[in-house]
C-alpha cells in the first residue's frame, strides 16, 4: 500500500464541502435500483445510512446481531447532541462548533471532516425534528438547550436523559418507512463474519444466521461498515455486552488500515465497580456534571473512615471537601472535557482519596443545586438518572452525594477513512464510532450522535454515490463465485476450530484476562513499561484462549456462548494494536496520557512536532508486525495550542 | 445468598420444553440479576450441560431486548425496571426463582428464554414513522410545539419495546406498545399528516399477527419498566374511531 | 366500516356501546324496582310496571335490549376466545400486581350474571309476557315480585344477592372500561372515570340487593 489519500476537496475549509457537492458525480434514479448497498449495523449511523439510501432509490441490505434494529447501543446515549443553531443567542456558531471539536479532541483530527461535521449539525436537528424526535422544549414552544463538557456556550440538544433513544427511533422509524416501500431488506440476528473483496473492491459478508447458526453470502456492489467501537476489549466498559469489534477486525485483516486505536475514551461519570462477578458498567450522563459538584475529602483521615465505612460523605464539612475541578480548572470548573476529569478523579483517587471501600470513587454531590433549584428542578433534568443510580447502587442521589469513578466509553480510533468515509479497501465505507475520523485524541460530549447522524444522514449519500457513479456498469455477482466461498471456508475454518478446542474454561474466563491488562498497562495512565508487559501478556491470553477455551452447544443453533467466543477470539488479536499504538505514540494527547509526557502540574503533554498525524495501521499476516502508515495532519485555520481549560 | 432456580428449558422453537431445577450458591445481594445468570451458565458450561439462553445487550435498562417473566412478573419483582435493573437484593436466601420465557402466540420462543419479538418491528413497519425525506426539513424551531404536548409525547417515546406489556396481558395484546408509538407521532404537529392512516394500518397488523385485544385491565401499564400509561390506549382508540367515522 | 366491526377495538366498541347502553338500563330498572318500597301496597310499583309493560316505546325497547345483551355476550364469547388464543401456552406463575381482580375476571363474572339472568327471566319476565297470571288478576305486578322472596323461598334472596355482589364487580370494571374503549378518557380523567364508576357499581348492587332482602326480612318478622 502507498501513502494514504485522505481525498481532501481543494479550496478553503468553509467551501469544501459544498464544493464536493456540487460537483461530485450522481447516480441516475433508474440506475440506483441495480446498485446493491450492505449496510452492517442500525445504530445511529448505520440506520440513518440505511434509510436515506433507501430513500434515494438504492436497493439496501441492513444487518444487525440484535433481534431488531431499534436495539443498537446508540440506544443508551443520554445527554444530547450538539449543533451550532445559535439558538440561545450565546455566540455559537459552526466555526466555533468546529473550533471547540478540534480543540476537545486535543488537535489529532482531521480539520476538514470536523468542518464539516460542524456545517451539517444543524441540518440534523432541523430533521430530527421533522421525523418527530421529542426534544425538550421551553413554553413558547421553542427548543431548549443544555451546556456539556468542553464547551462555553449551549449548543446541546436533548430529549430528558434519552436523547440517544429517540434520535435512534427517529432513525429506526425511517428505516421501518423503507422497508416497508421495500428499498430496504432487513436481515436481524446476523453477524458479520467476513468481508468478501473480489477483484480489490469490497462486494459483500458472510454472515452467520444467529437463530440457525447458517452461514450466509450477501452480495453488495459497496459495503458500508456501522458497527460502532471496541471499548468491550476492556471487558467492563459502558458498551452493551454484544458491543465487538469482529466487523472492524475482518476488514483490518482483509487490508483495511485501522486508525489511532489508542485513543479511547474514559467517562468519568460511571457508577463504580462493585464486584469481581460485574459484567458491565453503567454510565450516567455528563449532563450531571453540569448542577453537580465533584469531590474527595481533602484530608486522609477521612478518606479511610470512607473508606471502612465509618462515616458518610454527608457528614464531612463543607471546609475538609475538595472541590478538585473547581480547584485545578476554575474556568471550565466540573465542564472540563472529559479525558480531564477523568484523569483528575484518577489523580486523586491514587493519591489515596477514594471514596468508597475499594478506594476507586468520588463523590458527586447535588446538595448545593438541590438548595439553589430545588428538588423537582432536579428530579425534572435527571431524574431517570437519579433512578437508574438508586436502583443499581440501592442508594438514593438526591439526599447522599453520588460515587462515580471512570470507565471505559467510546473509541475515536477506527477504520481509516478519507474525505468520502472510504476505507482503504475501495468500496468499503465505514461510519460512526465505526471510524476514526472526527474525534482526535477526544471527543466531547453530544459529539458521538451528531457524528453518527451526520455521517448516515448527510455525508454518505453524497460520497456512495460519487463510488458508485463508477458502478452502474457492474452486474449483480452471484454469490457462487470462489471469492464468496473463500471467504465462507475461512470463516468455517475458524468456527470448526473453535469447537476443536474443547478446553476447561468459559469464554468470560479470557475476556475478564484481557480486560484486566487492557485496564492496568492500557487504561487512563499508560507507560512504556506497562504497555511493552501488555504486549507480553496478550499474546499468552490468545494462546491459553485457544488451547483451553470451552464452548457449549454446537455451531448449528442458536448459540450466544459460541458468538461471544468468536468476539472474544478478535479482541484478544486487536487488544494486541491498541498496546502497540499506545507504545509508538509517545506523547500524551486526549484520551490516550503517556505518563512519561506530562507537564509540572500534570496536564497533558503534546508533542505536536513529532505526533501531528494519524497513525493507521496496515495488516502484515498473522505471525508479522503490522505496518505504520502515518498521515500528517494539517491545521490551517486553527493555531495548535496547549489545551488549557483553566 | 443460596438459591434454586426453576428455569424454561426448550433446545429450539419446534422442540418442546420443560423446567428444569438448578440450585445456585453464593450469590452477592449487589450482583445484578443477568449477572446472577451469568454465574448459573459458567457452572453450567464446567458441568457439561447447555448454558441457559436468554436475551440481553445494553445492561443499562433502555434497548429493550432482555426479557424474563420472573417469579409470575415480567422484569420480576421490582417497580419501573427492566430484568437488567433488577438486583438480587429483591430476594431472600433460600428463594426459590421461576424464570419463563415471555408467553404470548405472537412471540415464539427461540430457545430457552429468548423470544422472537419481530412482530412489534412489522408492526412498525406499517406506520410507525413520520414521512420526511432526509435534507427536506424546515428550520427546526419553525415547528412550535408547547412544553405539555411535547412531554407527553415523550412520555409515549419513552417505550423500549421490551414487550413487558404483552407479556403481562392476559390478553397478549399489544395495545400498549402500539398505541405509545400512535401518540408519541399523533401528538406532534408533525405526524398529523398521516395519523389517520397510521392508526389502522397499525392497528390491521396489530390484529393481523394474533395479538388479544385489550380488557383495559391495567396490567401492561403496572408492569411496564418505563410507566407508559394507558391513557396512551384511550388517545389510540379515539384516533382510530375518528379515522374510521371520518372515512 | 366492515374493516372496523371485524378490528379488535372495533369489537371492544361494540362490547363498550352495548355495555353503556346496559348501565343505563340498569339505572332505569334500578329506579322502577325501588318504587315498589315506597308504599305498602305497592300501587304506584303497579302502576308504573303496568305503564312500562303497555306502552308502545317499551315494547320497541326490550327488543332493542334483548339485541344488547345479545350482543355483549356475543362478542364478549368472541373477544374471549381470540383472547385465549394468543396465549397457547400459559405460565406457571403469575402474580398479578396493582389491577383489580374484577378487570381480569370480567368473562366469569359475566357467565354468573348470564346465570342469573335466565333465572330471572324464568322468575319474572317469563311469567309477565307469556302468561296471563297479570291479565286474569290473579296477582299483580308488586305481588309477582314479592312472591318469591319470602322464607318458603329463601334461596331467591340469597342467590338474588350474589347476583348483584357478582353484578357490581362486574360493573366496578366495566364503567370506566367503556370510556377508555371509547377513547373519552386521558390521565386526568382515569381516576374520575375510576372513581365515577365503584361509585355506580356500589349504588347499583346496594340498590337492587336492598330489595329481596327487605322483603325477606318483612316476611320473616
Amino acid at each position: 500500500m502507498g501513502t494514504l489519500n485522505s481525498r481532501i476537496p481543494d479550496g478553503p475549509l468553509s467551501q469544501q464541502w459544498t464544493k464536493f457537492k456540487s460537483t461530485c458525480h450522481l447516480v441516475n434514479p433508474s440506475n440506483k435500483r441495480k446498485l446493491d448497498v450492505i449496510v452492517v449495523g442500525t445504530g445511529l449511523a448505520g440506520a440513518s445510512a440505511a434509510a436515506t439510501l433507501g430513500e434515494l432509490g438504492y436497493n439496501v441490505k441492513i444487518f444487525c446481531y440484535q433481534d431488531s434494529p431499534r436495539r443498537a447501543h446508540s440506544i443508551a446515549a443520554q445527554g444530547g447532541i450538539n449543533a451550532a443553531k445559535n439558538y440561545q443567542n450565546d455566540g455559537d456558531s459552526v466555526y466555533r462548533l468546529f473550533y471547540d471539536t478540534v480543540k476537545g479532541g486535543d488537535y489529532r483530527a482531521r480539520e476538514s471532516n470536523v468542518y464539516r461535521l460542524a456545517e451539517v449539525s444543524n441540518a440534523i436537528i432541523d430533521h430530527c425534528v421533522a421525523q418527530g424526535v421529542p426534544f425538550a422544549r421551553d413554553y413558547g414552544g421553542s427548543l431548549e438547550n443544555r451546556t456539556f463538557g468542553g464547551a462555553q456556550v449551549s449548543r446541546t440538544f436533548y430529549a430528558r436523559g434519552q436523547t440517544g433513544q429517540q434520535l435512534l427511533l427517529g432513525a429506526y422509524q425511517s428505516l421501518n418507512r423503507q422497508i416497508k416501500k421495500g428499498t430496504v431488506t432487513m436481515f436481524n440476528r446476523r453477524e458479520m463474519l467476513n468481508l468478501v473483496v473480489i477483484d480489490g473492491k469490497a462486494r459483500g459478508i458472510i454472515a452467520r444466521n444467529l437463530v440457525t447458526g447458517e452461514l450466509e453470502r450477501h452480495f453488495g456492489h459497496t459495503v458500508v461498515l456501522a458497527t460502532g467501537g471496541y471499548g468491550n476489549t476492556w471487558f467492563l466498559s459502558t458498551n452493551a455486552m454484544g458491543s465487538n469489534v469482529s466487523a472492524a477486525w475482518q476488514v483490518y485483516k482483509k487490508g483495511a488500515c485501522f486508525a489511532n486505536p489508542c485513543f479511547t475514551q474514559i467517562h468519568p461519570t460511571c457508577i463504580p465497580v462493585h464486584g469481581d462477578y460485574q459484567s458491565k458498567l453503567t454510565l450516567m450522563s455528563e449532563s450531571l456534571r453540569n448542577d453537580g459538584r465533584i469531590w474527595v475529602p481533602k484530608n486522609l483521615e477521612d478518606a479511610k473512615k470512607l473508606q471502612k465505612g465509618e462515616i458518610k460523605g454527608n457528614e464531612i464539612s463543607e471546609e475538609n471537601r475538595d472541590y478538585y475541578l473547581e480547584r485545578r480548572y476554575p474556568a471550565f470548573g466540573n465542564l472540563v472535557p472529559r479525558d480531564v476529569a477523568s484523569r483528575a478523579a484518577k489523580e486523586r483517587c491514587d493519591a489515596g482519596f477514594g471514596v468508597n471501600n475499594t478506594g476507586l470513587a468520588v463523590f458527586l454531590d447535588f446538595a448545593d443545586s438541590i438548595k439553589r433549584l430545588g428538588k423537582s428542578v432536579i428530579e425534572a433534568r435527571y431524574g431517570n438518572l437519579f433512578q437508574m443510580y438508586q436502583k443499581i447502587t440501592n442508594q438514593d442521589g438526591y439526599t447522599t452525594p453520588m460515587m462515580i469513578f471512570p470507565a471505559v466509553h467510546y473509541t475515536m480510533g477506527g477504520l481509516w477513512v478519507d474525505y468520502h468515509l472510504m476505507t482503504s479497501i475501495p468500496g468499503l465505507f465505514a461510519l460512526g464510532e465505526c471510524n476514526f475520523s472526527d474525534h482526535g485524541a477526544n471527543r466531547l460530549g453530544a459529539s458521538a450522535l451528531m457524528q453518527g447522524l451526520a455521517d448516515g444522514y448527510f455525508v454518505i449519500p453524497y460520497t456512495i454515490g460519487e463510488y458508485l457513479s463508477n458502478e452502474i456498469g457492474t452486474k449483480r455477482i452471484a454469490t457462487d463465485t470462489k471469492e464468496f466461498a473463500e471467504a465462507e471456508k475461512e470463516v468455517r475454518a475458524k468456527i470448526d476450530k473453535l469447537f476443536a478446542v474443547k478446553g476447561n474454561e468459559p469464554v468470560d474466563f479470557f475476556h475478564k484476562k484481557i480486560g484486566k491488562v487492557m485496564w492496568d498497562y492500557v487504561g487512563m495512565g499508560r507507560n512504556e513499561d506497562g504497555l511493552k508487559k501488555a504486549l507480553e501478556l496478550i499474546p499468552l491470553i490468545r494462546e491459553e484462549f485457544w488451547k483451553n477455551v470451552k464452548i457449549a452447544g454446537n455451531q448449528n443453533e442458536f448459540n450466544t456462548e459460541f458468538e461471544k467466543a468468536l468476539r472474544v477470539a478478535d479482541f484478544l488479536e486487536f487488544g494486541e494494536l491498541i498496546a502497540r499504538d499506545a507504545l509508538q505514540r509517545r506523547e500524551s494527547c486526549g484520551g490516550h496520557f503517556r505518563e512519561e509526557m506530562q507537564t509540572e502540574e500534570g496536564e497533558a503533554k503534546r508533542d505536536d512536532q513529532n505526533f501531528a498525524y494519524v497513525g493507521a495501521w496496515e495488516y502484515k499476516g498473522d505471525d508479522a508486525e503490522p505496518e505504520l502508515h502515518k498521515e500528517p495532519l494539517e491545521f490551517k485555520d486553527i493555531k495548535l495550542v496547549q489545551r488549557n481549560y483553566k | 445468598m443460596n438459591l434454586t432456580l426453576k428455569i424454561w428449558r426448550q433446545a429450539s422453537a419446534k422442540a418442546s420444553g420443560k423446567f428444569e431445577t438448578y440450585k445456585i450458591t453464593d450469590i452477592s445481594t449487589e450482583s445484578s440479576f443477568l449477572e446472577m445468570l451469568d454465574v448459573l451458565n459458567d457452572k453450567l458450561i464446567k458441568e457439561n450441560v447447555d448454558p441457559v439462553a436468554y436475551d440481553h445487550d445494553c445492561r443499562e435498562g433502555i434497548c429493550g431486548m432482555c426479557s424474563l417473566y420472573i417469579n409470575g412478573r415480567p422484569h420480576g419483582p421490582d417497580e419501573d425496571i427492566t430484568t437488567c435493573q433488577l438486583h438480587m437484593r429483591k430476594f431472600k436466601d433460600g428463594d426459590t426463582i421461576t424464570i419463563e420465557p415471555w408467553r404470548a402466540g405472537p412471540f415464539p420462543v427461540i430457545k430457552d428464554l429468548a423470544v422472537d419479538r419481530n412482530a412489534f418491528d412489522k408492526i412498525l413497519q406499517e406506520g410507525g414513522f413520520i414521512s420526511v425525506n432526509t435534507g427536506s426539513a424546515p428550520d427546526a424551531n419553525a415547528i412550535l410545539i408547547p412544553t405539555q404536548k411535547a412531554e407527553l409525547s415523550m412520555d409515549a417515546a419513552a417505550c423500549i419495546g421490551c414487550g413487558a406489556c404483552v407479556a403481562a396481558c392476559k390478553n397478549s395484546s399489544a395495545m400498549l406498545f402500539v398505541s405509545a408509538k400512535v401518540a408519541n407521532l399523533g401528538l406532534l404537529p408533525q405526524g398529523r399528516a398521516e395519523a389517520a392512516t397510521r392508526v389502522k394500518a397499525m392497528i390491521a397488523k396489530m390484529d393481523e399477527l394474533g395479538f388479544g385485544s385489550c380488557t383495559n385491565t391495567g396490567a401492561c401499564e403496572a408492569e411496564c419498566p418505563k410507566n407508559i400509561s394507558i391513557s396512551n390506549i384511550a388517545f389510540m382508540n379515539r384516533e382510530f374511531l375518528c379515522a374510521n367515522i371520518k372515512e | 366500516m366492515s374493516g372496523f366491526v371485524s378490528s379488535s377495538i372495533g369489537k371492544k366498541v361494540i362490547m363498550s356501546v352495548t355495555g353503556l347502553f346496559l348501565i343505563i338500563f340498569l339505572c332505569l330498572h334500578l329506579f322502577i324496582n325501588l318504587l315498589a318500597l315506597v308504599d305498602a301496597d305497592g300501587s304506584i310499583f303497579n302502576t308504573v310496571a303496568h305503564f312500562m309493560g303497555t306502552n308502545i316505546i317499551m315494547f320497541v325497547m326490550q327488543w332493542v335490549l334483548a339485541a344488547g345483551f345479545i350482543f355483549h355476550i356475543l362478542y364478549s364469547l368472541i373477544l374471549t376466545l381470540k383472547n385465549q388464543a394468543a396465549r397457547p401456552v400459559k405460565y406457571e406463575v403469575n402474580t398479578r400486581s396493582d389491577i383489580t381482580w374484577s378487570s381480569q375476571n370480567m368473562f366469569i363474572l359475566g357467565l354468573g350474571i348470564l346465570a342469573f339472568l335466565v333465572l330471572h327471566i324464568i322468575n319474572y319476565f317469563y311469567k309477565l309476557k307469556f302468561t296471563d297470571l297479570i291479565e286474569s288478576g290473579q296477582m299483580s305486578e308488586y305481588e309477582l315480585v314479592t312472591s318469591i322472596f319470602t322464607a318458603q323461598y329463601w334461596y331467591y334472596p340469597v342467590i338474588y344477592v350474589i347476583a348483584f355482589i357478582l353484578l357490581g364487580l362486574h360493573l366496578n370494571h366495566s364503567f370506566q372500561s367503556s370510556f377508555q374503549t371509547l377513547g373519552l378518557n386521558n390521565s386526568n380523567w382515569l381516576p374520575r372515570l375510576k372513581f365515577i364508576g365503584t361509585l355506580y357499581a356500589i349504588v347499583i348492587a346496594v340498590g337492587f340487593s336492598i330489595i329481596p332482602i327487605y322483603f325477606l326480612m318483612k316476611a320473616l318478622l
